[in-house]
């Protein structure tokens, strides 16, 4: 029997590639989206639910469903996309309605998996030089975005010892760079100047958005329990990544705090990235190449296939149209007893 | 099904979120290049060359260096190196490190205080030069993964603030984690006496409200600064500094534990602390002047 899979942030970036990459998988058999909004991305037999974010009606759609994987790709880990309260909800409430719609008792749900970030780790300067899987925090819980990271994840760990029945998987990635996603340190990077801290020159560790992909898909399919991180080989000081975008630098001030210099303004500079910029961050990821992982890209390649796709985005004029959505559409292509025949419509 | 990569190849229509396809996307190994060498560490071979370059007439010509017993550091394999440390600005770790990746023509990082990270332009050069923070977890990645040489002054800040009154005596080696380091590395520990490095900026008085203020380890006001005025914050006396190696220490114990026994741990760290004293005090016996040696 094959498999029936719920994806959740079905309309944000990851949950949109994370559906298409598991459409052409023909062992999936049913695809389910949920998200806030309409899906940026055409899906060709996923179907998509629309919920409030905290995903309170998930538990019936899992009841409904009985699928036996859920992809949580919707954790927020850019604190720019929304406000700071609808962070705690989309994280940690989402994350726990998520769990609970799981861990019902007869819930056919066998394999979840996670998407976090190594935000989870912080940035200090009292930092080890490499963090594995296991290594503590050194710092406090600053910024709401980390700590809404590390609230999630201690109720997946929770989840995880209190059902050993199901397998539960969380993938800690490194800031992600790529042709197509728009973050902080992307915006930042394809402009002419880019901020800095004054004195600071911290190292990087970066992975490439198909890495991504390709990494929660390894999991999905295989089963892989566990908690990993997923980054690229190397790390790369800022300004070798400013120099390889083609980018200037600008330093700011190190002792007044982000709010309060004015040339921060200038800049997307939220509050996870100015730690960051201090004293960036680097993690092991033997432990996941041990699963049979294998990097297309490294931390430079990463870099280097983002500017690549910058140049070309600013050299060649508008972007296409992007898709839009139309719910009827959708439901007559998939439902309608009219439509004969399957593939592309 | 380990890695599917033509999965996110065989997508139909992505021509929505993907709105261009990068033409020759997988150009394999030019993706790679580098502009700079700076390491995982942080350390640059380059910022260190010139570091070397810029250094070399202090060691040899302020300085004018003397070692004896070089050839005790083992020329292959990680070796957590571990010396007396003294002088407001102790003299005592860039000649180490200079010393030793001259005549061996290895790197060497250097462990301390992470302190120095959050100094700005200072931690960057820090990194650079080959400074890594005294982590255990550091350490042991240094020594037993990449097998590398790692130097470290367990007297911590205790050595470099003490009064020149209490020179040459050496404080007590933190609670002996470079011990446990060593042996979970499974590597030797090389002892490494200096002397000359006290008399180069010795302490005289500190200002420990003010250290509190600033958020500093310590404020040494120095014999420099009294005789040179600001010039010397930085510049050290040409005292003569000698230095020896003494014979490595080798633990008999398997490496990769979690845990040691703690006695023999603050045995060997003791034993390693008197060994370092004793040599100093011979050191200091041969020693006829200060600045010549």
């Amino acid at each position: 029997m094959g498999r029936r899979a719920l994806v959740t942030g079905a309309d944000m970036f990851w949950g949109g590639r994370m559906i298409q990459a598991l459409e052409s998988d023909p062992s999936m058999d049913v695809i389910l989206g949920m998200g806030t909004s309409a899906p940026s991305v055409p899906f060709e037999r996923a179907e998509f639910v629309r919920a409030d974010q905290t995903y309170s009606i998930l538990n019936r759609i899992v009841k409904a469903t009985q699928v036996d994987t859920i992809l949580h790709t919707f954790m927020i880990t850019n604190s720019t996309t929304v406000p700071r309260r609808a962070m705690h909800e989309v994280n940690v409430i989402g994350t726990m309605n998520l769990l609970a719609a799981a861990g019902t008792a007869g819930s056919s749900v066998r394999h979840i998996v996670v998407k976090s970030s190594t935000l989870v780790y912080g940035s200090a300067a009292s930092d080890p030089n490499t963090f594995s899987e296991d290594t503590p925090r050194t710092s406090p819980v600053k910024n709401s975005v980390e700590r809404a990271l590390v609230e999630a994840e201690g109720m997946v760990r929770d989840f995880s010892e209190d059902n050993p029945g199901t397998r539960v998987t969380v993938l800690r990635f490194a800031n992600v760079l790529g042709a197509h996603l728009t973050t902080p340190i992307s915006r930042n990077l394809s402009r002419p100047l880019c901020p800095s801290i004054f004195g600071f020159d911290p190292l990087l560790q970066f992975v490439e958005e198909d890495d991504v992909v390709r990494a929660l898909l390894h999991v999905t399919r295989g089963g892989v329990p566990g908690l990993y991180n997923v980054a690229g080989d190397g790390r790369l000081p800022w300004s070798e990544v400013a120099h390889l975008c083609g980018t200037r630098l600008v330093p700011l001030s190190p002792f007044s705090p982000l709010k309060l210099r004015p040339l921060s303004r200038l800049f997307d500079l939220p509050a996870e990235l100015e730690d960051l910029l201090r004293y960036g961050r680097g993690v092991d990821t033997r432990r996941f190449a041990a699963t049979g992982f294998a990097y297309e890209t490294s931390s430079a390649g990463a870099v280097r296939n983002f500017i690549r796709a910058v140049r070309l985005r600013k050299q060649s004029g508008r972007e296409p149209l992007s898709y839009r959505y139309e719910h009827d559409v959708e439901q007559f292509f998939r439902h309608s007893p009219s439509v004969v025949g399957t593939g592309d419509f | 099904m380990a890695s599917g990569r033509p999965v996110l190849g065989e997508k139909k229509r992505s021509t929505a979120v993907v709105p261009i396809r990068l033409p020759g996307h997988e150009t394999g190994d030019t993706d790679d290049a580098r502009l700079s060498d700076v390491d995982e560490w942080g350390r640059s071979e380059r910022t260190r060359a010139l570091a070397r370059t810029i250094y070399e007439p202090v060691y040899s010509k302020w300085f004018r260096t003397e070692w004896t017993g070089l050839e005790k550091i083992p020329s292959e394999g990680g070796s957590l190196l571990v010396a007396n440390h003294a002088g407001a600005i102790p003299s005592d770790a860039p000649v180490i490190m200079h010393g030793i990746e001259k005549e061996l023509d290895r790197p060497v990082y250097g462990l301390a205080d992470y302190f120095f990270r959050t100094v700005p332009v200072v931690g960057t050069l820090w990194a650079r030069a080959g400074g890594v923070s005294a982590r255990p977890g550091n350490a042991y990645r240094l020594l037993r993964e990449q097998q590398q040489l790692a130097l470290v002054f367990p007297e911590g800040t205790k050595g470099p603030s003490k009064s020149f009154t209490d020179r040459y005596q050496l404080r007590r080696f933190g609670r002996g984690g470079f011990v446990e380091i060593a042996m979970r590395a499974g590597v030797p520990v090389v002892p490494i006496a200096v002397v000359g490095s006290e008399e180069a900026m010795p302490v005289i008085f500190r200002l420990p409200t003010l250290a509190r203020t600033l958020g500093v380890p310590y404020v040494p006001i120095t014999a420099n600064l009294l005789a040179m005025g600001p010039l010397g914050a930085v510049v050290p006396f040409p005292a003569k500094l000698k230095l020896q190696e003494l014979d490595p220490v080798y633990f008999d114990v398997p490496p990769v534990q979690d845990r040691y026994s703690n006695s023999r741990i603050m045995e060997e760290s003791e034993m390693i602390r008197s060994r370092i004293q004793e040599a100093v005090y011979d050191m200091l016996r041969d020693r006829r002047s200060v600045w010549f040696g």
